[in-house]
């Protein structure tokens, strides 16, 4: 590649401002070479599951401080844990993304109910949740609740509140729910594993 | 997964079919790359679309959305014509000897036995011939006319290869090529892994397109092996565990068939759920139903079940119906439902036909939303500009938006798709006033009882007495719900061999479900999980990757159900005498004295190989079944239609209008007046996932946002052509249910196919976008598929439906 | 920390030698094009690591998401539909800093230490030496470089130099979920190579090959290709790259002579950074330097068809 004459002195003279300022002791720093400091340097390491797809990959999780009272041990990076046999440390797109869905713009973080024909949301305490919500449970069970069917067999079912599982939840949630709504007589119920 | 996630690396063949490992599973899909790599297996692929896991594929084959199983009987025929099948095997360990009711019969798309008003069959004719010794007969020449073999051979006959090609739109030499390779595999010492997902479960044949698969994967005697198996990659990290904890109407925990209304009593449903030996010295060990049943209620009902109340079964619900989602959401549209919980599911984007749920949820007296993200669920009755139309003021349902913690900050287990259960510890409290699932549960169970016990109410009894032992009621700990799962003994378990040794003292955890007993002396919330909290301790804690023999197995690594034990049916992977098919990848062997090897042996371990007793210990045959009568639409798989197919007829029945699609899948009433025709609608449309996303979670994370941020559909370059359509403009999908906009992606990656003499597009629609998150927003991709499930599994075909498309 | 400086190589626009007498391991970085899956967990596992976002874009019509290195990004997946012989293949490289054992960018650098390439080969922007001139970006063979609109400072791909230098493997070669992207010593990345291409020999594609190329002295990211003999057909990897003559010039004749011709140039200029501040001047010459930048760029695509 031939390079103009006016190219030349266009380098020329772009290259001089750095240069000539440098050798006038301008120089930004006294620079240094120090690499960016290794961010998980004392951060504390807890072993856990990537939620996401089923190859439920080992994952290690670096939050902020040491567990000590007063340290909110704020998550700052997770990364792929090498002992896995199944994922060895490696993680998908999602995976690797994980810190952005913990920390999500959209996590909800207070109780909330939409009053019926209500616009907007509005921000309720958790006893008021439980306490509403179990009223609505407990009128819908006595009003709707079978003991006997047409041919007076005792079948004890409610059907008219149901439930959808998520796959999200580990096993002992999964669990609890499932012995809460058969305890309840619930057959409605079904899970994400359907779809 | 019958073998697990690592073991893929033995395989010497990886056929993905059914599914996009490299973006649905890419973690996983790394030991597809690693037999590759290190053992210089062939990676084959059969896709409508050309995927990421194409790209790295040796081969790859396009197919017709919906054509799977026309590919896969031709395979099953191509095998049995050119005599590839591993003899042996099928001959021992399947039911090919076995002879059918002369009754059974298929003609013209439809088996013996339908009744069209019902849309379902008497399968009063698909059953073995028994003999006089009350066990099956078979015919070990396989000549019978009547023998499964014979049956099969005959019925996959019409899937020539150019039947299949015309129906599949594959080309007939890609087909063919894709057969030779498969074929490979039969030789004893040669083993394919087959990882399918959700693009054969979401149709409406989905189960039987399944089945097809594990036809051939036992004509070839790949189950079992090492490298083999049948490898369903499922969705989310724990969406194994909750399906064996059974959060379904049909079953409990521990896949035990729940009660219906014909079960009047305790014994009856016992009776039905006990099956017998079907051939001399067989496990059949399904004959312990009722040990595994009564320690689930002693799990659950403690010291108020005893044998004089027969262990509370009254308070067990009954089963009339089917309450599935889709049944779930039809019974809401219906007006029949007045409450609705969504744990961690975001249904109004998950479900089909989103118009109908949207609909739906509007019925409701209360909605209650647990999870850790706004949803798009929770925000239903909300208008999200041309994304989602709603007016707040006409939509009565009182919505409860309850916010939960994620993974990062609970503990627990997850079961992976390979079975196997992990321990994971928390990390952070949530944000906010968030609480752990568990504790919403348990505060809100808790306040539930409390009305009961003050106020009463209809049968109080079950509510009153369910077990709560836990230390904190509010908060039942994951230890505590672990070791219940897991199970103990209540009392002293003794010896059935002698009576005075004592297995098991009462108190302490149980080592396994061998030690599950029906006369109350144990408890084990789920039979399946039995033994992975032991007197040894939390095993699913375990840490140890260690894998001395090479193979993968890692049993020192967390517990996997059963027993753990880490490929099903192992016992398989040897001969009849108990030498390995392939001594270089033995997973176990007979020694001469017992089973052992490097797995936890899928057989009795004193069981010699002289007694015959066969490695399906599952079916009261002791083998696997090539011919299947549990299936609802048929004992063999046939080809149907899906129920919007662009042709006219199913081409492998085009003179009966009854077969055209299955028979016997349920069509709810102004559902089937939806389906859309190819005169309207003449593209067939695929829902599909990209590697970028989870579903529709990575939608509120900004770094998958930014990886693909906005709503895109997939069409190829004719269509495109055709439709003056080009890169990058915006274009209107519509099918006869809804519409969406959004941006078109031209690609060779999609070409068109030459079906039954009629050109046919495809058009690839990506899910994840929504009216909620950090992409930009879009459409609910489910606004345009059909309400119409798998007959057996009830799952929605989202993965062959009809639309059209136009420049927006 | 600062004992790193000892196992620095080059450092731009410093005539001091640096140190010799330590001999440090030649690092590496292996992308496996042929088991890579176009996933993006390494995009993600860079933001993740570095702590930088992208903006939410736009679908433009095909797979690349950002279409373009930027500041924040500093890998992209850069997608090829390419039919050979009737055989559709989806071509798909991971792109970002090579790591040259050249560095063009280095060369071209004016400010002392804004760009360090340590003996371990990994080449690193310092920004807070950093005056956003954009020379870097004119100097980088591979079109790498670029500059921040939010602080004028130019960012790029610093193959984790702060895992690395805690003896890990940087976050995307960890990440990588099919082991496209190894990571290790050169020696040893070129065995792996060397492994990879033989398989694929063996499955037909007879002109494998790896990617290191010689004009720049090698680089310490290489790719395994599938046809190394048209790297071009992987969205224009340069076939033969080398560094711009323009900037090899200022490095060989033009220095001298700006040296030479300190004075009235040199006032001004020192007059322009006093005045106006380093970003301004910076940023009269970076249009004009971008404009080169992309002629040349033009030009080898030329070249490259």
């Amino acid at each position: 590649m031939q390079v103009s004459r006016r190219g030349f002195f266009k380098v020329c003279a772009a290259g001089m401002s750095g240069s000539s300022l440098v050798a006038m002791g301008f120089a930004p720093n006294a620079a240094l070479a120090e690499v960016r400091q290794f961010k998980l340097a004392h951060t504390t390491e807890t072993r856990n599951t990537c939620p996401y797809c089923s190859v439920s990959c080992g994952v290690l999780i670096y939050s902020l401080g040491d567990k000590s009272k007063n340290a909110r041990s704020t998550i700052i990076h997770i990364e792929g844990d090498p002992d896995n046999p199944v994922n060895r440390g490696t993680l998908c797109p999602k995976g690797a993304g994980l810190l952005d869905m913990v920390h999500s713009p959209n996590r909800l973080k207070h109780p909330e109910v939409r009053e019926p024909g209500a616009k907007e949301w509005k921000r309720i305490s958790w006893d008021e949740a439980f306490d509403r919500i179990a009223k609505h449970m407990k009128a819908d069970r006595d009003a709707n609740f079978i003991e006997k069917n047409a041919d007076g067999v005792t079948v004890n079912r409610w059907n008219t509140t149901g439930f959808l599982a998520s796959s999200a939840a580990s096993n002992e949630t999964g669990y609890l729910t499932h012995k809460i709504l058969r305890g309840l007589g619930v057959v409605t119920l079904d899970t994400q594993a359907r779809i | 997964m019958t073998n697990h996630w690592v073991d893929i690396k033995n395989a010497d063949l990886v056929l993905v079919m059914g599914g996009n490992a490299a973006e649905a599973h890419p973690c996983g899909f790394k030991w597809v790359i690693e037999a590759k790599k290190e053992r210089g297996a062939k990676l084959v692929v059969v896709d409508p679309r050309f995927t990421r896991s194409a790209a790295v594929s040796d081969f790859y084959a396009p197919i017709r959305a919906g054509a799977d199983i026309a590919f896969l009987g031709g395979v099953i025929n191509y095998l049995l014509a050119n005599d590839k099948i591993h003899h042996d095997y099928v001959k021992a360990y399947t039911n090919a000897a076995f002879l059918i009711d002369p009754g059974y019969g298929f003609a013209d798309g439809l088996f013996a036995g339908y009744n069209e008003d019902k849309r379902s069959y008497d399968k009063a004719t698909w059953k073995y011939q028994m003999g006089e010794d009350g066990y099956a007969r078979v015919d070990d020449t396989l000549q019978d006319p009547n023998c499964v073999f014979q049956l099969m051979k005959k019925h996959y006959a019409r899937y020539t290869p150019d039947v299949v090609s015309s129906v599949t739109g594959t080309p007939q030499d890609a087909f063919l090529k894709v057969c030779e390779m498969i074929a490979s595999t039969a030789a004893p010492d040669r083993t394919m892994t087959i990882c399918y997902a959700l693009g054969w479960t979401q149709h409406s044949v989905g189960s039987q397109n399944i089945r097809t698969m594990a036809m051939i994967q036992l004509l070839l005697g790949n189950m079992g092996m090492a490298g083999g198996g049948i490898n369903a990659l499922r969705g989310h990290a724990n969406v194994q565990g909750i399906t064996d904890q059974c959060l379904y109407s049909e079953v409990l925990p521990g896949y035990l068939s729940a009660p219906t209304d014909a079960d009047v009593d305790r014994a009856t449903y016992l009776e039905k759920r006990t099956p017998k030996a079907l051939r001399p010295n067989q496990m059949n060990f399904g004959q312990n139903f009722p040990k595994w049943h009564t320690s689930l209620m002693k799990s659950w009902y403690g010291n108020a079940a005893s044998a004089d109340n027969d262990y509370r079964y009254e308070w067990l619900p009954k089963k009339d119906a089917a309450y599935d989602v889709l049944a779930m959401f039809e019974r809401m549209h219906q007006g029949k439902m007045n409450g609705f919980f969504c744990q961690g599911f975001n249904p109004l984007a998950s479900v089909s036909h989103k118009a109908k749920v949207t609909a739906a949820l509007g019925k409701l007296k209360y909605l209650v939303v647990i999870d850790p993200l706004d949803t798009d669920t929770s925000e239903f009755w909300k208008g999200h500009g041309e994304f989602h139309e709603a007016d707040p003021a006409q939509i009565q349902t009182e919505v409860f938006r309850l916010p939960a913690n994620c993974f990062a900050e609970d503990v627990g287990t997850f079961t992976n798709s390979s079975r196997v259960i992990q321990w994971h510890w928390k990390a952070a409290d949530g944000p906010g006033q968030s609480l752990m699932d568990r504790q919403i549960l348990g505060r809100l169970f808790v306040k539930v009882r409390e009305l009961y016990a003050k106020e009463g109410g209809k049968l109080p009894e079950p509510v009153l007495n369910l077990s709560w032992p836990y230390r904190i009621p509010t908060e039942p700990s994951a230890e505590e719900l672990a070791m219940e799962i897991s199970g103990k003994a209540i009392s002293d378990v003794f010896d059935p061999k002698d009576a005075t040794k004592v297995l098991a003292k009462g108190g302490d955890q149980l080592p396994g479900f061998a030690l599950l007993r029906d006369d109350g002396s144990t408890a084990s919330g789920n039979w399946i999980y039995c033994g992975m909290w032991s007197q040894a301790g939390n095993l699913t804690a375990r840490r140890d990757p260690s894998d001395p023999t090479g193979l993968g197995q890692s049993l020192n690594w967390g517990f996997a159900w059963p027993a753990n034990r880490r490929i099903l049916y192992n016992r398989a992977s040897c001969d009849p005498s108990g030498k390995p098919w392939d001594p270089k990848r033995a997973v176990i062997k007979w020694s001469g004295t017992a089973w052992g090897g490097n797995d936890v042996p899928d057989m009795r371990l004193d069981a010699k190989p002289e007694e015959g007793v066969m490695p399906f210990i599952m079916t009261g045959e002791g083998v696997a079944r090539l011919f299947a009568p549990a299936m609802v639409e048929g004992p063999f798989p046939e080809h149907y239609e899906p129920f919007e197919t662009p042709l006219d007829n199913n081409p492998m029945h085009p003179d009966n209008p009854k077969a055209v699609s299955n028979p016997a899948a349920r069509v709810y009433k102004g559902d089937m007046e939806v389906f859309g025709k190819a005169s309207e609608f003449p593209y067939v449309a695929t829902t599909y996932r990209l590697v970028e996303h989870f579903h529709y979670w990575t939608k509120q994370a900004k770094i998958n946002a930014i990886l693909q941020p906005e709503q895109f559909v997939e069409i190829g370059e004719e269509l495109a052509r055709e439709k003056g359509i080009r890169n990058g403009d915006r274009v209107k999908v519509q099918s006869n249910r809804g519409v969406i906009k959004a941006v078109a992606v031209v690609t060779k990656r999609i070409k068109a196919l030459q079906v039954a003499g009629k050109t046919v597009h495809t058009v690839g629609i990506p899910i994840h976008w929504g009216f909620k998150g950090v992409t930009k927003p879009g459409y609910l991709a489910n606004t345009l598929t059909p309400f119409v499930g798998d007959a057996n599994s009830q799952t929605p075909e989202f993965k062959a439906f009809l639309v059209n498309i136009e420049k927006a | 920390m600062a004992l790193q400086s000892l196992d620095i190589q080059r450092r731009s626009a410093t005539t001091t030698p640096a140190p010799q007498a330590r001999e440090t391991t030649e690092i590496a970085k292996l992308i496996d094009v042929s088991a890579c899956i176009g996933c993006k967990a390494c995009q993600a596992a860079c933001m993740e690591w570095n702590d930088v976002r992208d903006e939410v874009g736009n679908c433009t019509g095909v797979y690349d998401n950002p279409v373009d290195l930027t500041e924040n990004s500093w890998t992209v997946m850069r997608f090829a539909e390419v039919e050979e012989n009737g055989k559709l293949e989806w071509l798909i490289r991971k792109d970002g800093c090579m790591h040259c054992e050249d560095p063009g960018c280095l060369k071209a650098c004016p400010s002392p230490g804004a760009i360090i390439q340590y003996s371990n080969g990994i080449v690193d922007f310092h920004q807070e030496n950093c005056i956003g001139c954009g020379y870097c970006v004119t100097g980088c063979p591979f079109n790498v470089p670029r500059i921040s609109k939010k602080d004028n400072k130019a960012y790029k791909c610093t193959l984790c130099s702060d895992r690395v230098a805690v003896g890990q493997a940087p976050a995307c070669a960890k990440v990588c979920p099919t082991g496209a992207i190894q990571f290790g010593s050169k020696a040893d990345m070129k065995d792996y190579a060397d492994k990879r291409i033989t398989d694929l020999k063996s499955r037909g594609y007879q002109q494998a090959g790896l990617y290191d190329p010689q004009g720049v002295g090698g680089t310490h990211v290489m790719y395994v290709l599938h046809h190394a003999d048209r790297p071009q057909l992987y969205n224009n990897l340069p076939a033969d790259p080398s560094i711009s003559p323009t900037v090899a010039l200022w490095k060989g004749v033009a220095k001298p002579l700006a040296m030479a011709a300190l004075g009235l140039t040199a006032l001004g200029s020192l007059f322009h950074y006093v005045m106006k501040g380093p970003n301004e001047v910076s940023k009269e010459l970076e249009d004009e330097m971008e404009r080169q930048a992309e002629a040349e760029t033009e030009g080898e695509r030329e070249n490259a068809r």
